[in-house]
């Protein structure tokens, strides 16, 4: 007998009617089966309504702390926060008694949704694109609205995310702020294309930049000389952007001049070397932060730093050019033996003290964003307020990724991200209660609690 | 330049560490006014600790001490049993596998530890006190461990818990498969490549270990004239089979750990523990019922196929079919955080604060065997213990004091001065020739003899986790 696969249905059409129905028919069984299942295959949307959340403390944090009042959601806004606020009729009153309303917390250093299983399953992978300069890749086409991270990191009551793509590349690609709820990456987007990431060309003995290369080490003038080779390369891209842009705004005003083919590239570059939108460059050593901001300064882009390890070293040129640091390094071991055994513990606090705006972030894959708070709290353990702590993670990462206006904070008009827990969300041991991502109230289940469930019984 | 004077500072640290590590103390310490979780009978509030020769002479309210005796403060803070880590590499110099063939019990982590680890300063950092050291886990049975306390600035042989039993490492599924490794041109794949292969070469070195253990009996009782040559790879697992050694086998799927014990089962001994088992909570009633002991990562996740099903109820659901659980690290960086692994139990899965505070203390103690003497605050006990700024499953919390058998190890008040003492000695070793830019009139660079922690990491990559 002929082995029957899939590729019949080009070939046998009476056949591929039934298969087809069958896979229809199945799937909308699968649907109706799994209803509550939230793995890979479909994260839950959870729905939307008018919701009131009453006799709850609220941590606005951009304002004072309400100890006991109501938080109001319609139409995916906050649209109404205090003591005494009339509740909409028809709103669905949650009862908030014992429990504490906080914004939705926010990783503003991720690749979550660009890589399922990092390690042996390459098909899940779409990390790093291939070549030193993509600046047409971006992060929007490929996270995956349906991974299992997004469920898993929402229900500890993460609901925003800056994803970006990552690997060896000078120019690795444009990130995306999402929100971690929607079918689509349309609907997931917040700031579909919010920065352009550049691994900036560092001074390494051990290969190029970024940190990969290998090779034979080098000595450190040698070093310096390559990293120079490379920023100069940088510059003369740049430059070349600038002269494509302009080339292609005198054609649009004159027709008759030569007509310039279109650069997907070069195209991709325009806003962020006009300093419309920012360029966020990874950079961990004093040497190299520094060379970033004079980098920024020189081509007037607006700058962030991502990694930052050694960026409070370096907050003199942060602070005067206004270069906020994503800090991704609460769970990295000290770099020389010689570093203190709570250097990168003291990161945050120690740039808090300088004056650079900075927020806390994972720099995970996916997987472990959901230790978002508690790194924020080891922070906290080394040197900032509780108060400073949860900025960190809220209001702080909002600035920086200029959505502050949308989220970050409970405040009337922002986007309705909400998490309701019974104690401070920074500690491990709270329980999140409710999670609301642009209003929609979110089924906490997720890929673990389904397995939870399949096995938490059996004999 | 830099790497110059990291050498000597590494050289400066380790001459000054000890003295500046070490509090002086007499035979008794006194910890006044703590609260106490014991891990063994509940939380007590205000309570005192007397240590007297290393050991927990009393519990109690109004405790004196000796006259000359260490008074610690405690007021405010909390105490815990020294946190105990049941899967670690920490001093593991160089290469944590013996990569060439599948089965290496005849290799011992006890011959290439480094007590100049810094690493162990950093664990003790964050209240850890002991550990289990093992050899990775590249090879299906993989080398004999080491079970030490962290006595940072004492020589090897002070670490080593000489009364600790015997272990050995076992490996399971993707890592001894050795598959998600590239092979180079040229390069032959070793056996075995499956799971299948993994299982079969367990039981055949079981098989051939059977074998010389009846050959060296025939021997004993003058049935042989010629005793057997002996043979370092299988006295071991003689070992293991007469129950003198402890197995710890790193798994990941249900069935491959299920597996094992299976074979187990055919030659009569009982898997201590499994490492990791992220799919454990799948065959809790198996494990239950063999009395084996299952060391987890709490909630890490999906960095490779095998850990896709890893969920952080596991240690939960393994806790109510009444396993004995311990949360371990595996790592030098997340051994400084296990309070907090052990916290997130209480949230997943809704284990007793007690419960969870015994995955990081006497759970693992038992595991290792060393549970008569450590692993819970009382009475006759070797004062192996942490003083927390706060209670220990906080993420605010910090350690304040790290203390083995009645001597301090780590003091936080004591490192921040270490902190400017370093801080000074690196400014005036920048100002030195040797450490001179060469556009300064230095001299290039030398590589630090010092094998640097990222490449341990390299070497482990994807050959423990």
């Amino acid at each position: 007998m002929r082995r029957f696969s899939i590729l019949d249905l080009r070939f046998s059409i009476g056949r591929s009617v039934s298969l087809f129905t069958a896979i229809v028919i199945s799937t909308f069984l699968t649907a109706a089966v799994f209803g509550q299942n939230d793995g890979t295959e479909q994260n839950q949307t959870g729905r939307a309504g008018t919701f009131a959340i009453v006799n709850a403390r609220i941590v606005t944090v951009s304002g004072a702390t309400i100890e006991s009042g109501t938080v109001v959601i319609q139409n995916g806004k906050i649209s109404a926060v205090g003591a005494n606020v009339s509740i909409p009729g028809g709103a669905e009153r949650i009862d908030g008694k014992g429990l504490t309303v906080f914004p939705g917390m926010i990783d503003a250093g991720t690749n979550l949704g660009l890589g399922e299983i990092t390690l042996g399953v390459n098909g899940s992978v779409d990390l790093a694109e291939v070549g030193n300069i993509n600046p047409n890749a971006k992060a929007i086409r490929a996270i995956h609205p349906h991974s299992s991270h997004v469920n898993v990191t929402r229900v500890n009551g993460i609901t925003t995310v800056m994803s970006a793509p990552t690997g060896n590349g000078i120019i690795t690609g444009q990130a995306a702020v999402v929100n971690l709820n929607g079918s689509t990456q349309a609907e997931m987007a917040l700031v579909p294309e919010f920065g352009l990431v550049i691994n900036f060309p560092r001074i390494s003995t051990f290969g190029g930049f970024g940190g990969g290369g290998g090779g034979a080490p080098v000595e450190f003038s040698e070093a310096i000389k390559r990293r120079d080779a490379q920023l100069e390369d940088l510059k003369k891209f740049f430059r070349s952007v600038e002269n494509y842009a302009r080339s292609k705004e005198a054609y649009e005003k004159d027709k008759g001049l030569t007509y310039i083919a279109t650069d997907v590239k070069l195209e991709a570059m325009v806003p962020y070397v006009r300093g419309e939108k920012p360029v966020v460059f990874t950079a961990e050593r004093e040497r190299d932060i520094r060379a970033v901001a004079k980098f920024v300064v020189e081509t007037r882009l607006k700058g962030i730093l991502l990694g930052g390890q050694e960026a409070w070293k370096a907050a003199d040129d942060l602070k005067k050019n206004n270069i906020p640091v994503i800090f991704t390094n609460i769970y990295n071991l000290p770099v020389l033996e010689d570093h203190p055994y709570d250097y990168f513990f003291e990161g945050p606090s120690k740039l808090q003290q300088a004056g650079v705006k900075f927020c806390v972030s994972t720099g995970s894959n996916g997987e472990e964003v959901r230790d978002l708070p508690y790194q924020a709290g080891i922070a906290g353990a080394f040197g900032l307020t509780r108060e400073d702590a949860l900025k960190s993670v809220t209001l702080y990462p909002a600035q920086i990724l200029g959505v502050d206006d949308k989220i970050g904070s409970i405040d009337v008009g922002k986007i309705a991200n909400i998490v309701v827990a019974d104690g401070d969300i920074l500690e491990p041991r709270t329980n999140i209660k409710y999670v609301f991502i642009n209003g929609r109230m979110l089924p906490l289940t997720s890929r673990h609690t389904r397995l939870y469930d399949s096995f938490k019984d059996r004999k | 330049m830099r790497k110059a004077f990291v050498f000597l500072l590494v050289v400066s640290l380790v001459t000054i560490s000890p003295t500046l590590v070490l509090a002086q103390t007499g035979s008794e310490v006194l910890i006044r006014n703590a609260t106490v979780m014991t891990a063994a009978k509940g939380t007590l509030e205000g309570t005192d600790i007397l240590v007297r020769n290393g050991k927990i002479a009393r519990i109690g309210k109004g405790l004196t001490a000796a006259a000359g005796a260490q008074i610690i403060d405690a007021t405010g803070k909390f105490v815990t049993p020294g946190i105990i880590d049941c899967h670690s590499h920490s001093m593991v110099d160089g290469s944590v596998n013996e990569f060439s063939y599948s089965v290496t019990s005849m290799t011992r982590v006890r011959d290439v530890l480094n007590p100049k680890d810094i690493a162990i300063y950093r664990a003790l950092a964050g209240g850890v006190t002991a550990a289990n050291l093992l050899h990775g886990s590249a090879n299906s049975i993989g080398g004999q461990n080491s079970t030490v306390k962290f006595k940072y600035g004492k020589p090897v042989e002070d670490f080593v818990i000489a009364d600790a039993p015997a272990g050995i490492k076992f490996a399971l599924g993707e890592n001894p498969k050795r598959t998600h490794v590239q092979l180079q041109p040229g390069q032959t794949p070793r056996y075995p490549r499956t799971r299948m292969g993994v299982m079969e070469t367990i039981r055949d070195a079981f098989l051939r270990a059977r074998d010389y253990k009846q050959a060296l009996a025939d021997f004993r009782v003058g049935k042989t004239k010629v005793p057997p040559r002996r043979d370092t790879e299988l006295e071991p697992l003689v070992e293991v089979m007469e129950g003198k050694r402890l197995v710890h086998a790193h798994g990941y799927r249900s069935d491959e750990h299920l597996n094992l014990m299976l074979i187990a089962d055919e030659f009569g001994f009982r898997v201590a523990t499994l490492q990791h088992g992220l799919e454990a909570y799948k065959i809790a009633p198996e494990i239950a019922k063999r009395g084996t002991g299952v060391s987890i990562f709490v909630d890490s996740w999906s960095y490779k196929l095998e850990a896709y099903d890893s969920i952080p109820y596991n240690a939960a659901i393994l806790w109510k079919n009444g396993v004995n659980v311990s949360i371990n690290s595996d790592s030098d960086e997340r051994m400084r955080r296990l309070n907090l692994d052990a916290a997130k139990v209480m949230k997943y899965g809704g284990v007793p604060e007690e419960d969870a505070l015994k995955m990081i203390t006497i759970n693992p103690a038992k595991q290792l065997g060393i549970d008569k003497r450590t692993g819970s605050i009382e009475v006759g006990k070797d004062a192996d213990l942490t003083i927390w700024t706060a209670h220990p499953f906080s993420s605010f919390s910090r350690v304040d004091m790290t203390i083995i058998e009645g001597e301090v190890y780590f003091d936080r008040a004591k490192d921040t001065q270490m902190q400017e003492q370093i801080a000074k000695e690196r400014q005036e070793l920048e100002k030195m020739d040797v450490n001179k830019a060469p556009s300064s009139g230095g001299t290039s660079p030398r590589t630090p003899s010092e094998r640097r922690a990222e490449e341990r990491d390299e070497a482990e990559f994807g050959g423990n986790q």
